[in-house]
């Protein structure tokens, strides 16, 4: 690679830094101002790139392509303003977290109005009026649109800092961003200033997606794909830092630009392709960058985030009605495969229910009473999965003892990823856990010789009498109920309450002369242990795994169960997860637009349980008993 | 015998030297006020003995051994309990499983994973709770509980692991006037029993003049005055931090 | 707090009630719909279409086919669970479809478990047939394998010596950029690499990409991308003049799903496999043509051909054994003959492979819209291994 190659990739790392930045300078500002992790946001910036297509195509010409662009940022922003006041505002009180519920419903929705109103295809837009060429720059052609771009990104970062700087709604963002409640208590409307920061976020989105126009179709799968590069680069350049945003940015970007520049690589007789690198190359800076810098790189330590949610009630033993209870669902359980006889599917369902059960149970331990937000919570399922897998498939070992090592493996990974994580604290604990899980992921799906890749690894079912499905929900049943009890019991045990107390208070815990992070490390491989038999069942139950199993999409599926169900309660994960994982079967199966229709469903939820299903009836209870 | 000696203690922020080569004893048993205007490096005092922060040099000993640069939870362990300025909690928990909570630790039982903690220590925990009246609220959520309240559940939890030094940081912040006198009596009535010395910190004179045996003064990180009550009061280094020359504390503070 | 959960499990026996006795014959579908919108929209109209055929004659047997179809989430899990559900409370002993590799790859795996037939529609990985095939098993779409051999005479034709591969990084783009080093190392002995960049799949960093090809410095370029990582890499590739007086053979390209997002842009002169729909003059493409677009007043995407032929050699299959039982059906499909819009073609005993063929030609612009020109139909028989190297490939099992 030449000089003036690496330096013309530097040119298109800045280009690319620059979409980059846009989509994570809204992100940043709205959740330095309001705590949300929306991960709608992603959402927007789609919406950003149809809308823009659709004015471009139809007014088209410049006043099409350009005006269209801040228009479509206009109407984005509005739309924003529109989901705070709508829905979000109504949900501020509820446990932390339970907004990214609301989000993800919104993920879904959008997701198929998109579909419904532009169709399934792709739809590139024009070339920009103006910009349509490229210009010579060290012996190469850069396109002009790129170059624009570079100068867009530092642009916007300078308007925002001095509007942040200089006006009174810039102080009170930044104020808020500091100390949300100091906001309240200077005097200003609380819910104006949300509702304003929210439009403004979300015209960032819409700008950042109206100006990919240009340079990529518009298609259906960018809500996701943005949603995480935003995350990533927000985390890296630290919470609320503006400036560190697009410093995270143009090093993330860079990192790419580089990996592609080298290509193939022979070191030593072996031929390393660094292009492969690109499918994790910001979890890795972002990993790094954690390690290195728990706050990112220019972020702050955070002032801690008082909630405004209603606190936790202690957790009490169970009464004898709720014995009674769980003892009968377990024994109608038992009998399950004697009461489907005639209905096999109810066990196939059945099985996947418990395993997310377990999963979920899992995931809360560490989120609930721990206090630690794993977004990464797949990877110890997909530990679990592979490790039983690979050991049938390259041992041939018999169905115990995978099941014995996916809990070893995936303790194995909580030991050492959790290690790590408890150093960090709110969201960039769980962005930390976000990247192990993805780095995890790229390495099942690159090590081809191993893992099989991306097909994953097939043909592991489970021997006889296990390969009826009868059998093998007995078998799940058992393996679910001993560990959802044995969570639970070390919930009640000291362990667990030294747990809770390191969350509540971590220095009133260190002054009793509780260990606090180690006491949350081991929570964590606790979690990561029961997760990986899980994974474990996952994958005799299916026959076969692929890195699916570890992919963002689960961890996001085991939040929404745990806050569907309600993080606060101990049922809340085992009633969530029973709930999503029987609903997201049936729902898939009625409409084309099902993903609209699930999230309209959690949308619901959220707006009728803020808290969670559990807890609402928890709470509805407790207050029946006070007022009798 | 010194319950704790310090010995050249120094802190420095950036450049801002807040603590200055401080040096001071607290006697067994002893009822030790640290006062101060404010930035006068009281707390960061405080947060060194207690293990918050490291110092940059010096010598903390407790009981002979050198405990500077220890964690919060190793100081703890070899027997000194603190209160918080802003009176902390486990708001997730009952009143009684707060102390349950310390009295849990103190036994070496935190990773026990089998036993419902609930069951543990409990008769203890209440009657800790007796002594500083708050027995009656035991099996409420600590959340609930009024301000004062809380401060004497901390008092509780403190004295769980059987503390041979106190370090209480402003134990009355925060307090109305009747509250504050009747907890630092309630406080001074159990250390006496127990013979726990205590190291405090503290705003309202009214307080400090009516119950500290000694106190010492600290003025822009440094040490300026060691004293009984009535010596600190004449000292006119100390009238000059607090009031400038000429004003004294007679008027204000009569014991 | 049980209570939704056991709520629940009663809804879903309630839900899961046997299956009533058959009227007619099931066949059940699943495919990554909501992942892969583009191509399996028209797909579904496809089969939609031959299922209307089919019934409109009498269906077959003398019952009517009735097609139930599932998302199968685009992962393994949801497919395999998706599957199961077909096959336990749908009772179909008829699987079919499926997109994405890993997923086609999954319901292989359980169809050969379960026992079920399983007609594998789209996805191209060559162990479907092969290393991971099985007797249950059959596959309609020409494999990655065949298709990167049915671009080999163009590409040895233009005799380039230095070539830079791209291609989406994950089994398809990998065993595409394999199958195509592979097939010229032996055939062209200077063939050289001289970079090779595999692209995070629908996350391509098409500037940079673009970049690092032209300064390679390579005479040939070999593209597997797809759908809109191919239309980002082909903007900046013009752009930045990347393509000129270089050879370009490319997957896929041709197809309407992949070629008509690029409008005006389409990379004219690349040598792709693909689908000019309203060039195949052919009197069986001329029927399907014509009674598509009478259906749904628009043109015919590759999808749409696969999906009509799936349901079309299913029910030549049954009728072929006058059964749905699976281990008949698999006698059946060996070597079963089957006229389809791209005409004659038939399903291989050796590797239960189908034969249909593709189009080869060149990418050219017309009325500002990419199309295909000097192309030809090639045969799938034409571009297999010999049969002793699938023996050695497939296992003993699968026959």
């Amino acid at each position: 690679m030449t000089l003036n190659a690496l330096l013309f990739q530097a040119l298109n790392g800045l280009s690319s830094a620059s979409s980059l930045f846009l989509v994570a300078a809204g992100l940043s500002l709205i959740f330095g101002v309001t705590r949300i992790v929306n991960i709608a946001h992603g959402s927007l910036y789609m919406l950003g790139t149809y809308i823009a297509y659709s004015l471009a195509m139809h007014i088209g010409g410049a006043l099409g392509f350009w005006g269209g662009i801040v228009a479509t940022a206009v109407v984005v922003g509005i739309l924003g303003a529109l989901i705070e006041i709508v829905l979000l505002r109504r949900i501020y009180r509820a446990p932390e977290l339970f907004q990214l519920l609301a989000t993800f419903a919104l993920v879904l929705i959008i997701n198929d109005a998109a579909l419904w109103i532009w169709g399934p295809e792709d739809l590139l837009g024009p070339r920009a009026p103006g910009l349509r060429d490229a210009i010579e720059i060290l012996g190469r052609h850069l396109p002009t649109y790129d170059l624009f771009l570079i100068f867009v990104g530092p642009v916007v970062l300078i308007a925002m800092h001095l509007a942040l700087a200089r006006t009174r709604l810039g102080r009170l963002v930044r104020a808020a961003t500091q100390d949300r409640e100091m906001v309240g208590a200077l005097g200003v409307n609380q819910a104006i200033l949300f509702t304003v920061v929210f439009a403004l976020g979300s015209a960032l989105a819409g700008l950042g997606g109206a100006l990919q126009v240009a340079r990529e179709p518009a298609n259906l799968s960018t809500d996701l794909t943005a949603i995480s590069d935003a995350f990533v680069v927000v985390v890296v350049g630290g919470m609320g830092s503006i400036g560190g945003a697009y410093l995270a940015a143009v090093i993330i970007a860079e990192v790419k630009a580089l990996c592609i520049g080298i290509g193939v690589l022979h070191i030593a007789g072996m031929a390393l392709n660094f292009s492969k690198l690109t499918l994790v190359a910001e979890f890795l800076v972002m990993a790094i960058v954690l390690i290195v810098r728990p706050y990112g790189l220019l972020g702050r330590v955070q002032a801690a985030v008082r909630s405004i949610a209603e606190p936790e009630e202690p957790i009490r033993a169970a009464t004898p009605t709720f014995k009674l209870f769980a003892t009968a669902v377990l024994v109608i359980l038992i009998f399950m495969p004697l009461l489907a006889r005639n209905s096999p599917y109810t066990l196939v369902l059945g099985i996947d229910v418990l395993i997310a059960v377990l999963f979920a149970t899992s995931l809360h331990f560490i989120m609930g009473p721990g206090g630690m937000h794993s977004f990464g919570h797949a990877a110890y399922f997909g530990l679990g999965a592979y490790g039983a897998a690979l050991l049938v498939k390259w041992l041939g070992a018999p169905m115990s003892v995978a099941l014995i090592a996916a809990p070893a493996v995936a303790l194995a990974g909580g030991l050492l990823f959790g290690w790590f994580a408890v150093r960090l604290e709110g969201v960039y604990l769980a962005m930390i856990t976000l990247a192990f899980a993805q780095i995890v992921w790229a390495l099942v799906f690159q090590w081809e010789e191993l893992t099989g890749g991306s097909n994953g690894v097939i043909g592991v079912w489970p021997p006889p009498p296990f390969d009826k499905s009868g059998f093998y929900f007995l078998l799940t049943l058992a393996l679910t109920a001993l560990g959802v009890f044995l969570l639970r019991r070390f919930l009640f045990a000291p362990f667990g309450y030294a747990m809770r107390a390191g969350r509540d208070s971590p220095l009133r815990a260190e002054a009793i002369g509780i260990h606090v992070k180690r006491v949350h490390w081991l929570g964590f491989a606790i979690a990561g242990c029961v997760c990986g038999i899980a994974g474990g069942l996952f994958a005799f139950a299916k026959g076969s795994i692929s890195p699916e199993t570890i992919h963002v999409q689960r961890s996001i599926d085991g939040l929404v169960m745990v806050l569907l169900g309600g993080i606060q309660t101990l049922t809340g994960p085992i009633v969530g997860a029973s709930l999503f994982a029987t609903l997201q079967d049936t729902v898939m199966r009625q409409t084309e637009y099902w993903r609209a229709l699930l999230g309209g469903i959690i949308l619901v939820l959220v707006l009728a349980f803020p808290g969670g299903i559990v807890g609402a009836f928890t709470r509805l209870f407790t207050k029946r008993a006070a007022v009798t | 015998m010194s319950d704790l000696s310090i010995r050249a203690l120094s802190k420095a922020f950036g450049g801002v030297h807040a603590v200055r080569e401080v040096s001071f004893v607290i006697e067994r048993g002893e009822f030790l006020a640290m006062i101060g205007p404010n930035g006068a490096g009281k707390s960061t005092c405080f947060n060194m003995i207690n293990g918050q922060l490291a110092p940059d040099s010096g010598e903390i000993l407790f009981e002979n051994r050198n405990i500077a640069g220890l964690r919060p939870r190793e100081i703890w362990r070899l027997g000194i309990g603190r209160t918080f300025q802003v009176a902390a909690t486990f708001h997730s928990m009952t009143v009684v499983e707060n102390v349950q909570m310390a009295l849990i630790s103190h036994a070496g039982e935190t990773y026990h994973l089998w036993r419902p903690a609930a069951e543990l220590h409990r008769a203890h925990a209440l009657d800790l709770l007796q002594q500083v009246g708050m027995r009656d609220a035991a099996d409420k959520p600590s959340r609930v509980l009024a301000y004062g309240d809380v401060k004497r559940v901390e008092l509780a939890i403190a004295l769980a692991n059987e503390p041979r030094l106190l370090l209480m940081d402003e134990p009355t912040a925060g307090m109305a006037p009747r509250e504050r006198n009747e907890l630092i009596a309630l406080v001074k009535r159990l250390v006496v029993e127990r013979g726990i010395s205590v190291l405090f910190t503290e705003h309202s004179m009214d307080v400090v003049f009516a119950f500290a045996d000694r106190i010492i003064v600290l003025a822009r990180g440094r040490l300026i005055a060691d004293g009984t009550a009535a010596a600190i009061r004449d000292n006119p280094k100390v009238q000059e931090v607090y009031f400038g020359t000429g004003k004294t504390f007679a008027a204000k503070a009569s014991p | 707090m049980y209570t939704r959960l056991f709520a629940s499990l009663a809804f879903a026996v309630t839900l899961a009630a046997p299956a009533m006795a058959q009227q007619t014959i099931k066949i059940g579908e699943l495919n990554s719909y909501k992942s892969q919108p583009a191509f399996l929209d028209p797909y579904k109209k496809g089969w939609e279409m031959a299922i209307e055929e089919i019934n409109a004659k009498g269906g077959v047997l003398g019952k009517k086919l009735e097609v139930i179809s599932r998302d199968d989430g685009a992962n393994p899990g949801t497919a395999v669970r998706a599957a199961d559900e077909l096959v336990t409370r749908e009772g179909v002993s008829i699987l079919a479809g499926t997109f994405l590799s890993n997923v086609g790859l999954a319901v292989t795996n359980f169809a050969g478990q379960k026992k079920v037939f399983f007609l594998a529609a789209e996805p191209l990985t060559d162990k479907i047939t092969w290393q991971d095939g099985n007797k249950y098993t059959f596959r309609l779409r020409a494999s990655t394998y065949m298709q990167t051999a049915m671009l080999m005479p163009e590409t040895l034709a233009a005799h380039k010596k230095r070539w830079a591969l791209v291609y989406p990084n994950f089994e398809y783009g990998q065993a595409a950029a394999a199958a195509f080093k592979e097939l010229m190392k032996a055939k062209q002995p200077d063939f050289e690499v001289v970079t090779e960049q595999a692209t995070p799949l629908g996350k391509i960093d098409a500037g940079a990409v673009a970049q690092a090809i032209d300064d390679a410095k390579p005479d040939g370029i070999f593209n597997v991308l797809f759908g809109g990582d191919l239309a980002k890499f082909v903007r900046e590739g013009n752009t930045r003049g990347i393509f000129k007086n270089r050879t370009v053979v490319s997957l896929l390209s041709g197809e309407p799903e992949y070629l008509d997002p690029l409008r005006d842009e389409a990379p004219v002169g690349w040598i792709v496999t693909g689908y000019p729909w309203n060039k195949i003059k052919i009197p069986e493409h001329a029927a399907f043509l014509k009674a598509y677009q009478a259906k749904y007043h628009d043109y015919p995407r590759l999808g749409s051909v696969v999906g009509y032929v799936t349901m079309k050699s299913l029910a030549a299959g049954i009728a072929k054994a006058k059964s749905t039982e699976p281990d008949k059906l698999v006698e059946a499909f060996k070597g079963l003959k089957i006229d389809g819009p791209f005409g004659p073609f038939y399903y291989r005993a050796i590797d239960h492979q189908a034969t249909m063929g593709c189009f080869v030609g060149k990418i050219a612009l017309e009325n500002g819209k990419g199309t295909m020109v000097d192309f030809k139909y090639v045969d799938g028989t034409s571009v297999m291994p010999p049969d002793s190297e699938i023996k050695k490939l497939r296992p003993a099992s699968a026959n």
